[in-house]
């Protein structure tokens, strides 16, 4: 880890913003609505945010692209899930296949 | 924790409820374990996944943040992106009933709203069952999640050769069995594939971390569903 300050820093700013908007829902409850569509925005970020790290930690490194060997496993695992095998089997599973093709000589 | 034992002598909750309790936090244990061995694995000391998972407790934006200050981003842009992230909580609490009371159990008991308990206490038909299920739900989260962080990195912490073992591939590979049902949507799905061309197009000229906040912009895409 290279700067310890500054990611002490940026884990104090999430937990504290993360009870504030926890705390803000109940407070604002009997005042506002928050209208359907704006709530279906904000999952789509979520999922926006989360789909583009699995797109990145599993293709690339640094700033040029991975051996084959991750993306590979990460497939797998998308499959299986996609599939609804149990979260266990997906994670277990993609990591094998990464460790197998490696072991195989595939970067 | 009286709150727990009264709720059980009392059966205020079904046993299908409590059993249904006992599943979704064994599954965030397991999450938990395999989060806190990925921090670990990528060089954070044991002590950051453990604070996180106390202190911020929600897994999702915790694994943004890891991943992005592990590709070597800035803490704070990872903060805030994790915060985006946990924007969900805020409709959550207008959806939630009060549930938590007030005084000490209500600085207490917001700080464990999350995903299960939201859904755990809505699905409740009257506010008794509903202040149980919050209460022993979000406890459980909180003891299964720290609890599966602080193992999983004193395991990965074992671990040498993380390549060797694939280790790498388990971090996108658990978010994406996280995420798969969002996924299901069409929409969703549309927009986090523009999203993921957009941060694997500008990965190679851009400093690390910002790809993935910029792929935000591809969530607007829902906007132009007709609105139901």
């Amino acid at each position: 880890m290279k700067d310890t300050t500054l990611v002490v820093t940026g884990m104090a700013v999430l937990a504290a913003g993360t009870y504030a908007i926890r705390f803000s829902g109940p407070l604002l409850r009997a005042r506002i609505s928050f209208p359907p569509r704006a709530q279906r925005l904000l999952e789509a970020a979520t999922v926006v945010l989360l789909v583009a790290l699995v797109a990145t930690t599993a293709l690339t490194e640094g700033h040029g692209l991975a051996g084959a060997a991750r993306p590979a496993g990460v497939l797998t695992g998308g499959v299986l899930a996609w599939r609804k095998a149990p979260f266990l089997v997906v994670v277990v599973t993609a990591a094998a296949v990464t460790a197998v093709l490696r072991l195989l000589g595939v970067g | 924790m009286s709150l727990v034992t009264r709720t059980l002598k009392r059966s205020v909750l079904p046993g299908s409820v409590l059993r249904d309790i006992g599943l979704a936090c064994l599954a965030v244990m397991f999450t938990g374990l395999s989060y806190g061995a990925v921090a670990v694995t990528s060089g954070f000391p044991l002590w950051v996944p453990a604070a996180q998972s106390v202190f911020v407790l929600a897994g999702a934006s915790e694994f943004l943040f890891i991943g992005i200050v592990a590709a070597g981003g800035s803490p704070v842009a990872a903060a805030m992106a994790g915060l985006l992230v946990n924007g969900r909580h805020l409709p959550y609490g207008l959806a939630l009933p009060d549930v938590t009371g007030r005084g000490w159990r209500r600085i207490v008991g917001t700080h464990l709203m999350n995903d299960e308990t939201v859904v755990f206490t809505l699905a409740q038909p009257d506010a008794p069952g509903q202040r149980a299920a919050y209460w022993l739900c979000g406890l459980g989260t909180l003891v299964s999640w720290s609890g599966g962080a602080v193992l999983g990195g004193l395991i990965g912490g074992a671990v040498h050769d993380t390549r060797a073992f694939g280790l790498d591939a388990m971090f996108p590979a658990i978010i994406l069995a996280l995420i798969v049902p969002s996924l299901r949507d069409r929409a969703t799905r549309r927009a986090a594939v523009a999203g993921a061309a957009i941060a694997l197009a500008v990965t190679p000229f851009t400093p690390a971390g910002l790809p993935i906040l910029l792929a935000l912009p591809a969530a607007l895409l829902l906007l132009r569903e007709p609105s139901a």
